[in-house]
């Protein structure tokens, strides 16, 4: 039994992850599709705060708000005039994807709604789990230790810098 | 009431039709890239809620979640370099328009 509060907060975020990824995609200036999908990042933040994951919350509203969407922004002022309007759908592209995406979420919503065994399950109690402790996986060669694949991220990262020189470098 | 799994994943299924619905219809690239971000972020959000909610013990969906995190960033930022060299050598991002690898 979760507390009203809980509750609450859930609609409030389910409501704001459907409006706003909708309101991202169906809108015509593609700034504001920006400023959408930084709400749409807000709002999972949240999710993984109600499920008392602070750190990747906090990873998500570092990494995505403050990156990822900033990157979006800059790029969007210096390839569009502000303000101005994305040409209107041809019905026959709207239709396209609109059956797409309506048979993918039917067929996953029937499998959801008819096969799923542990659908029911409720919130557990949360582990305790510490940032230290968090640490020593990241930088553990155990069997739950993750030391190979951060260190190919590391390498992935060096490898995203020098191509973004390399590509960004003006000929 | 309790919150159940479900109630995590209809959300999220949402998110990643929206994400399939917009990369099928947008024609500008940057547009394409926010529905891209919307769909990786959808399954962040599944990797998360499972891990929570089936194995309170065990962090591997959030671990996963955190690189998956890392690369969308890193992923990101390259194909943004790309529009933009795109942008300054062609003076357009939209996809349509675009069809001809070099100038």
């Amino acid at each position: 039994m979760e507390s009203l509060g809980s509750i609450i907060m859930y609609f409030v975020i389910a409501l704001a992850i459907i409006v706003f990824s909708v309101l991202t995609v169906t809108t015509r200036k593609i700034l504001r599709s920006a400023t959408y999908l930084l709400f749409v990042l807000f709002a999972t933040a949240l999710v993984y705060f109600q499920m008392d994951y602070e750190f990747l919350g906090a990873v998500q509203i570092a990494v995505y708000a403050g990156g990822i969407v900033v990157l979006f922004v800059f790029s969007i002022l210096l390839t569009h005039r502000p303000g101005e309007n994305a040409d209107a759908l041809t019905n026959q592209r709207r239709w396209l994807g609109l059956s797409a995406a309506l048979v993918g979420v039917a067929a996953c919503g029937y499998a959801l709604f008819s096969y799923c065994k542990f659908c029911g399950q409720a919130l557990p109690e949360a582990s305790d789990f510490n940032i230290a402790e968090l640490g020593q996986f990241l930088l553990s060669t155990d069997k739950f230790g993750y030391l190979l694949p951060f260190e190919a991220v590391s390498v992935l990262l060096l490898a995203c810098i020098i191509g973004g020189v390399v590509i960004a470098r003006r000929r | 009431m309790d919150l159940t799994l479900l109630m995590y994943l209809i959300p999220s299924l949402i998110m990643f039709g929206c994400g399939v619905y917009g990369f099928l219809t947008r024609k500008n690239m940057i547009a394409i890239m926010i529905s891209l971000e919307l769909m990786l972020n959808s399954i962040d959000i599944n990797f998360v809620v499972f891990n929570r909610f089936l194995y309170p013990g065990q962090f591997e969906g959030m671990f996963f979640t955190l690189f998956a995190i890392a690369i969308a960033a890193a992923e990101t930022a390259l194909a943004l370099a790309i529009i933009i060299n795109v942008f300054r050598v062609a003076k357009k991002v939209d996809i349509n328009e675009i069809n001809k690898l070099k100038f």
